[in-house]
């Protein structure tokens, strides 16, 4: 479990984080996003203390790592596992040598070091690569190693660094699927540090937004991607524009959760006994794990307490859109969209 | 008058196996000691500058200051200037013994920036690497930085030694003996031009050979 509380880092007079409270309770994911330069990176070498705070505290498993000597913060930071973006292997190193280097200089004996070297390659799948060096391996490959590598001293706490920037899409997905693995099989706590929001809708249980230093908004996934014009959650789940009908009254509709019925769409309609016109939608169903946000037009005629009402009992979450927030929403969307690519 | 003879084409190995035996000696002596100080010196240049591992402006400006100090002054000159170190560390002034003082203080300021360049070129990240996985300085200095610089240290190895080579020559002339001296008391003085072309022919070959193998080890190393 990682609990960040105050946390200000400043460079003489430029203060780049700026009070940051933020709580991951143990197996969970977190994702912190922003735009570049809002701080993320630093944020991510401030928690393994690669960067000293200015003021303020972080815990790892209840244990403040900015009140430790050095020795006893060489011994904290084998509790937190980091993985880097470019995977930063040591190049004169094979892959099962870069994943045993910080097990030797842990101290651990050699057969062990062996025993688990073989373990870890095999979790992440590269058992077959572990006698190449770097220089043989993919982006993806690479940053594979790099994860078990921040596994080698089985922390509690696993810190991804922008660790999927520069993957290609499919590779991305695997590495987040081996994430949300370890999380789930290995119960790591799990911070990850990205500009990606396909990265947080896909793996992600928590997610805050820094800007300039400051945590604007957070959050569980499911909580803000409900809420209603916030921009992280048009930035999680961006609409296309709009087109504005005048025979329909737009609504504005969004889930999270396994507890939503895949046809909830269908059968709510066929309770108002109306016919849905989907304006804009985008819909993410992997699993149990569905989320998604539309525009809806209804017939205007319909009574906006019913309608409220019967979406509310799929789990879903309904309000009628005006005209001139319709807009404002489609250009918002524009701009997350644009964002997020 | 001087005879103008030069030695005879047969006799000339006699003189240059021994003196080529002799510029071995006193290279691999000074590369000894060069390496065993201006290895660690270089580290702490580095280590010491604001991209190192235990940045320290005042230790890092005057050790840095040192080493250009050695190397500001042409061997020459430098090989002069300490000869009163010389006289009182050995107590001669000339030879094999007051050849190795000079050459070892410019070979370690010489092999102290080559250190210092090879390791600055290892990623700052890897350095993070062995932090945040919990390393020791002393561990990621010699698992991590030194390493990974080995085709940098390498190439600077092989520089030096050439380096070494060409000053074991310029030291001929307090008689340090090699084949610099052979050619400074045959070649020049006695205007011998067999040794003189024995001399020149013997040291570009050398030089050549040493340069061709540190790239192939350069190459081996570097993946």
């Amino acid at each position: 479990m990682i609990e960040i509380a105050g946390l200000t880092k400043s460079y003489g007079s430029t203060t780049v984080l700026d009070g940051i409270d933020l709580t991951v309770d143990e197996g969970r994911i977190a994702a912190v996003v922003g735009p570049s330069g809002a701080g993320k990176s630093t944020l991510a070498r401030c928690i393994n203390l690669l960067e000293r705070p200015t003021s303020g505290t972080i815990a790892v498993n209840g244990q403040d790592l900015t009140r430790l000597s050095r020795r006893d913060l060489r011994e904290a930071r084998r509790q937190i596992g980091t993985v880097f973006q470019s995977a930063n292997l040591l190049r004169r190193l094979t892959a099962a040598q870069n994943v045993a280097l910080p097990m030797r200089h842990a101290g651990l004996p050699d057969q062990e070091v062996r025993r688990r070297v073989a373990e870890l390659l095999e979790r992440v799948g590269m058992l077959h690569r572990a006698n190449h060096y770097p220089s043989q391996l993919s982006g993806g490959q690479r940053q594979r190693i790099g994860i078990a590598r921040g596994l080698a001293l089985q922390p509690a706490v696993l810190l991804s660094d922008e660790a999927t920037s520069g993957l290609d899409p499919e590779t991305t997905l695997s590495i987040l699927d081996l994430l949300a693995e370890l999380r789930d099989d290995l119960g790591v706590t799990i911070l990850v540090i990205t500009h990606e929001m396909d990265v947080v809708r896909s793996v992600a249980d928590l997610v805050a937004q820094l800007d300039h230093g400051r945590i604007v908004e957070q959050g569980t996934v499911s909580d803000v991607v409900r809420r209603s014009n916030s921009p992280l959650s048009r930035a999680l789940l961006p609409m296309p524009p709009v087109a504005v009908d005048e025979q329909l009254r737009a609504w504005a509709v969004r889930y999270e959760g396994p507890e939503v019925s895949p046809v909830w769409l269908a059968q709510a309609g066929r309770e108002l006994d109306t016919d849905v016109a989907v304006l804009a939608a985008l819909v993410e169903a992997a699993g149990d794990h569905r989320v998604g946000r539309l525009t809806v037009g209804l017939d205007p005629q319909l009574d906006d307490r019913r309608v409220v009402e019967v979406l509310t009992r799929y789990g879903v979450v309904a309000e009628p859109v005006d005209r001139a927030v319709l807009r404002a929403v489609a250009t918002g969307a524009n701009v997350a969209a644009e964002g997020a690519a | 008058m001087i005879a103008l003879l030069g030695t005879p084409w047969p006799d000339v190995p006699d003189l240059m196996v021994p003196a080529l035996g002799e510029t071995f000696r006193m290279v691999a002596v000074v590369m000894a000691i060069v390496v065993a100080l201006g290895g660690p010196l270089g580290l702490l240049i580095f280590n010491t500058s604001p991209l190192g591992l235990f940045p320290n402006r005042a230790v890092h400006v005057s050790i840095s200051w040192i080493a250009n100090l050695g190397r500001s002054l042409p061997f020459l000159v430098l090989m002069a200037a300490v000869i009163p170190v010389t006289k009182l560390v050995f107590g001669t002034t000339i030879g094999f013994k007051a050849a190795l003082i000079p050459m070892s203080i410019a070979g370690i300021a010489f092999f102290a920036r080559l250190t210092e360049n090879a390791v600055r070129e290892v990623p700052r990240d890897l350095l993070d690497v062995g932090l945040a996985g919990g390393s020791s300085r002393s561990q990621i200095i010699t698992s991590i930085q030194l390493r990974e610089a080995m085709p940098g240290l390498a190439a600077g190895l092989t520089l030096n030694v050439i380096a070494m080579i060409e000053y074991s020559a310029i030291a001929g002339a307090i008689g340090s003996g090699g084949v610099g001296y052979l050619a400074v008391n045959y070649g020049y003085r006695r205007f011998d031009d067999n040794i003189m072309i024995a001399c020149i022919v013997l040291l570009v070959v050398l030089v050549q050979l040493i340069q061709f193998s540190g790239d192939r080890v350069v190459r081996a190393l570097s993946r």
